[in-house]
């Protein structure tokens, strides 16, 4: 392993370290990782890219609902828990904090705090957006230096 | 010149003397003596009152008599009479000064009268005859003649020698004469008035000093002002003489008569509770001769329940003598009503003020206490995550091809981890009984095989020479309900608790029923009427209750005794069984009658008992003290947080029973809990899948039903399992293990009865899920496995299919089974007296597998797996959630069928039998609280009707499985849950609409894990 790797993914670790200390993401994001092996190797970029354009819809969705003249909240309830499930299932900690208010919000019917925590659900969704996109572009290039995720693959007979 | 001087004298005497005469001094006095301010005032405002004289009785001839004999009347008299003669002095007193100022007056005056007799002395001598009356004055006097003869006469000299100087003709005396003859008139003119001014004086004197009229004048004002001091005060004053026989008595609120109450004596008036009292107390007074005053009680006929305040004084004769009292009393009842009032509320106050610092202290207290559990709970849920997730991922790894130093070093971490995990365990779970929240399951599950497993489970991870047993006796219920895993739980702690406290002999459970414990004889011996018991098996078991474990008896002989009797034990059983369940095939209604008696509550007492180092009786108090152990040194030794006890403790309780312990030191210690579990009324005949379990796997189906004892030898290959300490590692050996179970399977099981250590490690296919998985992993020895497999999986479709066309089939086969069963115990009985662990999940793991071949007859399931493969469902409608869900499972080693809401998922039970759904708690459509009451309605009812009222409509009958016979009830298919929110109150939701468990979201692998453990076992 070449110096340059072992740099590599010490960057990658502490990106890590830094995303899960901002709670960007949480130990659920591992059990992905857990669940991703040869024979789906691709599994987390799955999972992540179907969160991602699912979240970016439900939340376009969101947006126009709660321009509407009479608000369904019911629906919006449900949109922000369906994103909410998401969200919690890859491990999106803040995305799901917000989603949670969100639903209060709808339940109160409060037009107002919905659409501020629609804007806090946004905000959240951009930056783990961007974090993933970053985390999985250093992963790239991990693996094509050779090198492996392997902090987050203890599942690697190939290893 | 002179007249002046002669004037002021009179002028003087006016105003000196008047002040002194004027009576206001005297009242003042007078009225100071008596209190009484204002006399005069006094007599208006009595104007106006008018004393009614009925009120007053009076024994006046006493009252006189009082006065003339009492001390105090006779005081009285002498006073007053003192007081008249007091005035009387004081009037005598100012006469005299007035004469002293009259006759000084008359002295000058006479002075006055010599000067001019001196001036005219030689004319005095002339005419001496002329002014002898005035001398007549001196004689009057005789007391001051000498002096001022003297003085006058001095005076006369001066005079004379001044008469001397104007002594001239006869006309200047003539008119000197006249002149002085007017002086001389004018003298005894003033002489006259005065004279008649003493005579008024002593008239005044007179008119005012009568005694009598005096003192009856004060008298008088003095009884008007008791009159009206009294008239409405609420006093009673009375005299009674040393007989204590009223004399006088002034009531303001008669209720007796005058002659009612004089002469008698309180006793002779009233009856009731403080007259003797206020009785003896006036007694005491009179002999004591001190007054006193007492609070008594009055509760009389008269006037009721009152309270007087009573004043007593004693009355004195001249000579000292006590000769009665007099009495006072005040109605004090309603200020003593206030004032215990008062007291009372004072106390009151006081005791809820005591109370509220309590309160608030304890309010403080079980505040910090709540929120350190809660900081604990919540704590050891922040590392039990993290942590599960390493070991976890250790467990994976040890999956993986490792050299022999990477699974050393993988052991340890597991081990390690283990602990830390049960550890935060059993603070959680401790934590959650302590705040009500643990929840309790009702579960069926087979009382043998839980001893066993646990025993199983011990053995496997025992690093010592211990011989572990097992004893159940006959007429405990083949199924039970209760919460199995907690009961598990509680075994597994005391067990483990006892393994390591023992160094040497043996630690085992003994189970039978007791009769419903009156809570206090917990721990009595076992039922009288338990006679198929063999008496040494009951003995043994007293023995051990009685915590005396002889050694030297349990380490041989019982063994065999037992050995034989658990054989006996279960062909009887099995002899029962048969008889029942040719009885409920022939005639269902006869049976269901049959278990409506039989659902009943049984009371089973566990004794765990050890040979170890005992308990010391002054540790024995706090043996279930959380964190506590019975020393530091112990701690120190073998280690443990303490919990353990705790927890089985409050688990026990939590379910209605009790844990006792009785140990000796050095001999032994045996823990009992008693708990009431429910005889499952569908115990094990009537249902379906069971009697094909039982038919298709006869042997070890039977083995585990009735097998009454296990018992696992101490090993002198001490280091196999050592290496096999984890009870993971034998996961890791699945190949073995599912070449054990297949040998059995085939009944060529004897060989391996031989080496206790393929028993061991059977136990691991306790959970069908790893039998599955590891029987993927173990194709290469899937030669034999094909072998049997199949003919099962055949045997099976056959069953169900007979049992959908011919219910009469499944009789057949039942008995056929049987007599063969019965047949293969008479083999085995033969075999070898050391019992065998049979693997548990074997009987389910066909279950199973006759479902999944049903599955497959209706052509649905993906491929036809030879395997016996739980059938899941996933009902779930995010995305995201089921491709997650859906990879955990296959790590699992499971493939599941997805739906998207609660109407499909509805619509996947009516078409198939599935071994365990996971349902999201929120989805569109239909959510999965009311899919999960349709199907439950569905299994109670065996009728869609809840579906169809819901709208949906009913699948073909062809295609769906469980629509084939409405009237059989199905097997309840455990339900998940799978929530978003993890609280309590939806778990509620989740449990009140019939799911059986929650698993809050995110799904892990370890919850997910968990999960399938507990429900596909």
């Amino acid at each position: 392993m070449d110096a340059g790797l072992m740099q590599m993914q010490g960057r990658l670790a502490d990106y890590m370290n830094a995303l899960f200390n901002e709670e960007i993401l949480d130990s659920q994001y591992l059990e992905l990782h857990e669940l991703q092996d040869e024979s789906n190797p691709g599994f987390v970029v799955e999972v992540v890219s179907l969160f991602l354009t699912d979240a970016e819809k439900l939340l376009d969705d969101l947006s126009r609902d709660l321009t509407q003249q009479n608000v369904d909240f019911k629906r919006a309830h449900a949109q922000a828990h369906k994103l909410m499930g998401s969200s919690c299932s890859i491990g999106a900690p803040r995305v799901k904090s917000a989603c949670i208010v969100f639903q209060n919000f709808c339940q109160e019917k409060n037009v107002r705090g919905c659409q501020r925590y629609l804007q806090q659900m946004k905000q959240e969704f951009v930056l783990v957006k961007g974090k993933l996109k970053a985390l999985f572009e250093l992963e790239k290039q991990v693996v094509a230096a050779g090198g492996s995720i392997h902090r987050m693959q203890p599942i690697n007979p190939s290893h | 010149m002179v007249c002046e001087m002669e004037k002021d004298p009179i002028e003087d005497m006016d105003i000196e003397v008047l002040p002194s005469m004027w009576p206001e001094d005297i009242r003042d006095d007078a009225g100071k003596q008596f209190n009484i301010e204002k006399p005069g005032g006094d007599e208006d405002m009595l104007k106006d009152v008018t004393i009614p004289g009925e009120h007053k009785i009076l024994d006046f001839k006493r009252l006189l008599e009082l006065t003339n004999y009492t001390d105090q009347g006779a005081s009285q008299l002498a006073y007053l009479v003192k007081h008249w003669e007091y005035r009387q002095a004081n009037a005598v007193r100012l006469l005299k000064e007035e004469l002293d100022i009259l006759s000084r007056q008359r002295q000058e005056v006479e002075l006055k009268k010599l000067e001019i007799l001196e001036e005219h002395r030689f004319e005095e001598e002339r005419y001496g005859g002329d002014k002898r009356p005035i001398s007549i004055l001196d004689d009057a006097y005789d007391i001051w003649q000498d002096v001022p003869r003297r003085k006058s006469d001095v005076v006369i000299q001066n005079k004379r020698v001044e008469i001397d100087a104007e002594y001239d003709t006869v006309i200047y005396w003539k008119q000197r004469a006249m002149h002085l003859e007017k002086l001389l008139e004018a003298s005894i003119h003033r002489e006259q008035a005065l004279m008649e001014k003493l005579q008024e004086s002593i008239n005044n004197m007179e008119k005012q000093s009568s005694p009598v009229e005096e003192l009856s004048q004060i008298l008088k004002r003095a009884d008007n002002f008791l009159h009206f001091i009294l008239q409405n005060a609420p006093v009673v004053i009375g005299h009674q003489d040393k007989d204590l026989k009223y004399r006088f008595i002034y009531n303001p609120y008669p209720t007796l008569h005058e002659e009612d109450v004089i002469g008698k004596t309180d006793i002779d008036i009233f009856t009731g509770a403080g007259v003797k009292e206020s009785q003896e107390f006036k007694r005491e007074v009179l002999e004591k001769g001190l007054p006193a005053k007492r609070e008594i009680t009055f509760d009389t006929e008269l006037f009721g329940a009152k309270t007087f305040l009573i004043h007593v004084a004693p009355v004195f004769s001249k000579d000292g003598e006590t000769i009665g009292i007099n009495y006072m009393g005040m109605d004090v009842t309603d200020q003593v009503r206030i004032r215990e009032k008062m007291a009372r509320l004072r106390e009151e106050m006081a005791v809820r003020n005591a109370k509220e610092t309590e309160m608030n202290k304890t309010m403080y207290i079980t505040e910090e206490t709540m929120r350190a559990k809660q900081m604990l709970a919540t704590m050891s849920h922040e590392i039990r995550s993290p942590l599960a997730g390493v070991v976890s991922m250790a467990e994976i790894l040890a999956q993986t091809r490792l050299d022999r130093e990477q699974r050393q070093l993988l052991e340890v971490m597991l081990s390690s981890g283990d602990l830390v995990l049960q550890l935060i365990n059993d603070i959680l779970d401790l934590s959650k009984v302590e705040s009500g929240v643990m929840k309790l399951e009702a579960t069926k599950f087979r009382p043998r095989e839980v001893v066993k497993h646990v025993l199983q489970t011990a053995a496997a991870s025992l690093r010592k020479i211990l011989t572990l047993e097992g004893h159940v006796a006959d007429d405990v219920p083949i199924e039970v309900i209760g919460d199995v895993l907690r009961i598990r739980q509680i075994l597994t702690n005391l067990i483990s608790n006892a393994i390591k406290f023992t160094h040497e002999g043996k630690v085992g459970i003994n189970l039978y029923v007791v009769p419903e414990p009156s809570l206090e004889k917990i721990e009595e011996s076992p039922e009288k009427s338990k006679v198929d018991q063999s008496t040494s098996l009951e003995s043994k078991m007293k023995g051990e209750k009685s915590s005396s474990v002889s050694q030297a008896s349990s380490d041989q002989q019982p063994v065999q005794v037992k050995s034989q009797n658990g054989h006996f034990c279960q062909n009887h059983a099995l002899h029962d069984k048969t008889r029942n369940m040719c009885e409920s095939e022939a005639s269902a209604d006869r049976d269901n009658e049959e278990e409506d008696t039989r659902e009943t509550t049984v009371w089973i007492c566990c004794d765990v008992y050890d040979t170890g180092i005992g308990i010391p009786e002054n540790a024995l108090p706090t043996l279930f003290k959380k964190y506590m152990q019975v020393s530091a040194d112990h701690a120190r030794k073998y280690g443990g947080t303490g919990l353990g006890l705790a927890i089985c403790k409050q688990l026990v309780e939590l379910m209605g029973g009790r844990l006792t312990v009785s140990s000796r030191e050095h001999i032994g210690s045996t823990f009992t809990f008693v708990l009431p579990y429910k005889v499952s009324p569908i115990c094990d005949n009537s249902d379906d899948s069971d009697d094909l379990a039982i038919m298709a796997n006869h042997d070890s189906a039977v083995d585990d039903i009735t097998d009454g004892f296990f018992q696992f030898q101490p090993h002198t290959r001490g280091s196999l399992f050592s290496s096999n300490g984890s009870s993971r590692t034998q996961k890791l050996l699945s190949p073995n293990v599912v070449y054990t179970s297949i040998n059995k399977l085939n009944r060529v099981a004897e060989d391996s009865y031989a080496f206790p250590t393929n028993n061991l490690r059977v136990k691991e296919l306790a959970s069908p899920e790893d039998a599955c998985s590891t029987a993927d992993a173990a194709e290469t020895s899937a030669e034999t496995e094909c072998s049997v497999s199949p003919s099962l999986h055949y045997e099976c479709e056959v069953d169900v299919e007979n049992g959908k066309v011919n219910p009469q089939g499944t009789e057949c086969r039942s008995q056929s089974s049987s007599s063969n069963i019965s047949r293969l115990e008479e083999e085995k009985g033969q075999v070898d007296k050391l019992t065998i662990s049979e693997p548990p999940g074997s009987c389910q793991g066909l279950e199973k597998s006759c479902a999944s071949s049903e599955s497959t007859s209706s052509g649905i399931v993906e491929g036809p797996k030879p395997q016996p493969k739980p059938k899941i469902l996933l009902v779930e409608d995010n995305k995201i959630n089921v491709m997650v869900t859906q990879s955990m499972m296959k790590q699992l080693g499971h493939n599941m069928d997805v739906v998207n809401d609660g109407v499909e998922a509805v619509r996947a039970v009516q078409r198939h039998t599935y071994d365990l759904i996971l349902m999201d708690v929120c989805m569109p459509v239909m959510d999965g609280l009311q899919a999960t009451r349709i199907i439950r309605s569905f299994e109670e009812t065996g009728n869609w009707d809840a579906a169809v009222r819901a709208g949906i409509e009913q699948v073909s009958s062809d295609l769906s499985c469980n629509s084939h016979s409405p009237t059989e009830s199905k097997e309840r298919v455990p339900i998940i849950a799978m929530t978003a929110n993890a609280l309590a109150e939806s778990a509620d939701e989740c449990f009140a609409n019939g799911m059986d468990s929650f698993v809050s979201k995110p799904v892990t692998f370890q919850k997910l894990k968990q999960c399938l453990e507990q429900y596909l076992m």
